[in-house]
């Protein structure tokens, strides 16, 4: 009877200490709402003629975005919590893949293409089950997320001017801007995001973040921001904005940006690629860029001091 | 002031302005308890600033002197004294040795920021803000300064991704009365025109003191703060 007792009290105390420790831990867990209803703002969006409006989107946006970037918009959905890299931050206005300078806010067009493209490597789906109009209400209420809209305009996009042919001396000149820029610090010498810094990256809410891989895909080439040579372009000269990665746009001038871009394709060592083709007609080797006079030698990449 | 003899007239010239505002507020920054250890930073991976140091370097996120003083706070005027005008002349922010030079820089919003970067590597010049615009730039070697302003007052952390270690403050303020201390704690806040003052003195990362203080002429006030850190 006796031990009965003390193994009932054993038992209360246990559930008591679990009761306390769930609690506890219950407490500390993010907010994933659903939170009361906030007053609703009326904000447009303009992707070409298209207008949006974010009255038209609220339910789409709970139904199918709320998940993840939270019913607030703040990224705090329930699966947040799951997820690597984690959902954006709509308050914080702050977007990977825009046309128009770092710092600056995207066009309406640049986040209705990031929500019909989706995020490679990352639980952004490719959101085809959306009509053209469905997308641009959804920018519309995305806005409505941040007092920055009401506030700023968008940035101004960035001009691309036309892209040279791929020839052998722009592939090795985009190799010297890739040396000399020293963006093997953090995508390492063959773009494998294995550079001296990439360990210790975090993004700009102290989340460890991994530099792109150019090596690892097959025969796609998707980077977070769009797979064409346009896309990658913009991805340089813009920056990624909230991650380490910055924008050169004040240290490469527009027209050799196409030769490191076709440099860059040349890193993506497993893609048919027209780049990967000149490639191995000149022999699969890189020649040595030659410098106009007034330049510094290039030096090997992982050499650099 | 000139040894020879001076005309009345300049002298009231040369002295009006300082019995106009002539106020000065100064004192000094000091702490109580541990402040937390700082840590050696290894910069095997940066050859090129590894070099540039003979001792080891280490982190500042406190940084002490004699007597107890704190150096690296901000002190300055948060009520009374604001000022619509940025100054002319530009602030620096130098990145040398790998390290960010001041630690801490305060500056009046549009106020006109150079950056510039005095090492021979690539450095990313990334202020992590919330109520201004966040941007991150790259600055090789030998590239002009970057410049920028700030819109609005803020704390704002910096951060180059490159190198990890590197860490330092934009203090972005309404006022153009402010002071740094140095690793003698002390600071100083001249020409304040009479009235009534609310002075903070923040130290990072999220330390605020404030104080009242009122100047009736062209008295100098003293005005000491104490901070109590911990070794975590």
């Amino acid at each position: 009877m006796k031990i009965l007792r003390s193994m009932q009290w054993l038992g209360v105390m246990a559930v008591v200490s679990l009761a306390a420790a769930v609690g506890g831990w219950a407490q500390d867990a993010p907010d994933v709402g659903p939170h009361p209803p906030a007053p609703e703002k009326k904000m447009t969006s303009h992707i070409g003629d298209l207008v949006g409006h974010s009255e038209n989107a609220k339910s789409d946006y709970r139904r199918y975005c709320a998940g993840c970037h939270g019913d607030l918009g703040d990224g705090n959905g329930e699966n947040a919590v799951w997820l690597d890299p984690k959902p954006r931050d709509f308050t914080a206005a702050i977007f990977k893949c825009r046309s128009t300078l770092t710092g600056t806010l995207p066009l309406d067009e640049d986040l209705f293409n990031t929500i019909g493209r989706g995020l490679t490597n990352s639980n952004m789906p490719i959101w085809n089950v959306f009509s053209r109009q469905q997308k641009a209400d959804l920018v519309a209420y995305i806005k409505t997320f941040s007092p920055r809209w009401d506030k700023e305009k968008p940035g101004d996009p960035i001009g691309i001017p036309a892209e040279p042919p791929v020839t052998i001396e722009s592939i090795s000149h985009g190799k010297y801007l890739f040396t000399k820029l020293e963006c093997w610090k953090c995508h390492g010498p063959q773009g494998k995001g294995d550079g001296p810094s990439a360990a210790t990256l975090t993004d700009s809410k102290d989340q460890p973040i991994r530099p792109y891989n150019f090596a690892a895909g097959q025969d796609d080439s998707r980077f977070k921001c769009g797979s064409t040579n346009r896309d990658i372009f913009k991805i340089f000269m813009t920056g990624v904005d909230g991650t380490p990665m910055p924008s050169f746009a004040d240290v490469i001038k527009p027209a050799d940006a196409w030769d490191l871009v076709h440099f860059l394709r040349t890193l993506q060592v497993h893609r048919h690629s027209p780049e990967n083709e000149v490639l191995k007609a000149a022999g699969g080797k890189i020649p040595d860029y030659v410098e106009k006079p007034a330049e510094a030698p290039a030096s090997q990449p992982g050499g650099g001091n | 002031m000139q040894a020879s003899k001076p005309c009345i007239a300049t002298l009231i010239a040369v002295l009006s302005p300082a019995l106009l505002f002539g106020g000065t507020i100064s004192g000094k920054v000091t702490y109580t308890g541990t402040p937390a250890k700082q840590k050696v930073i290894d910069m095997s991976k940066e050859p090129s600033c590894a070099k540039q140091h003979a001792t080891p370097v280490m982190t500042e996120g406190v940084v002490t002197g004699p007597n107890n003083a704190l150096a690296n706070v901000v002190v300055y005027i948060s009520a009374g004294g604001d000022d619509p005008n940025p100054p002319a002349q530009a602030v620096t922010f130098t990145q040398k040795g790998c390290q960010y030079g001041p630690h801490v820089l305060a500056m009046h919003t549009g106020q006109e920021l150079d950056v510039v970067n005095a090492d021979q590597t690539s450095h990313n010049i990334h202020p992590l803000a919330k109520v201004n615009r966040e941007w991150n730039k790259s600055q090789p070697p030998g590239t002009p300064p970057l410049k920028d302003k700030w819109d609005q007052p803020e704390v704002i952390e910096v951060k180059c991704n490159i190198h990890p270690w590197m860490h330092g403050w934009f203090v972005v303020l309404k006022t153009n009365h402010y002071s740094v201390s140095g690793e003698n704690g002390s600071f100083t806040l001249p020409n304040l025109p009479p009235g009534k003052y609310t002075i903070t003195a923040w130290h990072e990362p999220d330390g605020k003191q404030t104080q009242d203080v009122t100047i009736t002429g062209n008295e100098t006030k003293t005005v000491d703060f104490s901070f109590a850190l911990k070794p975590y």
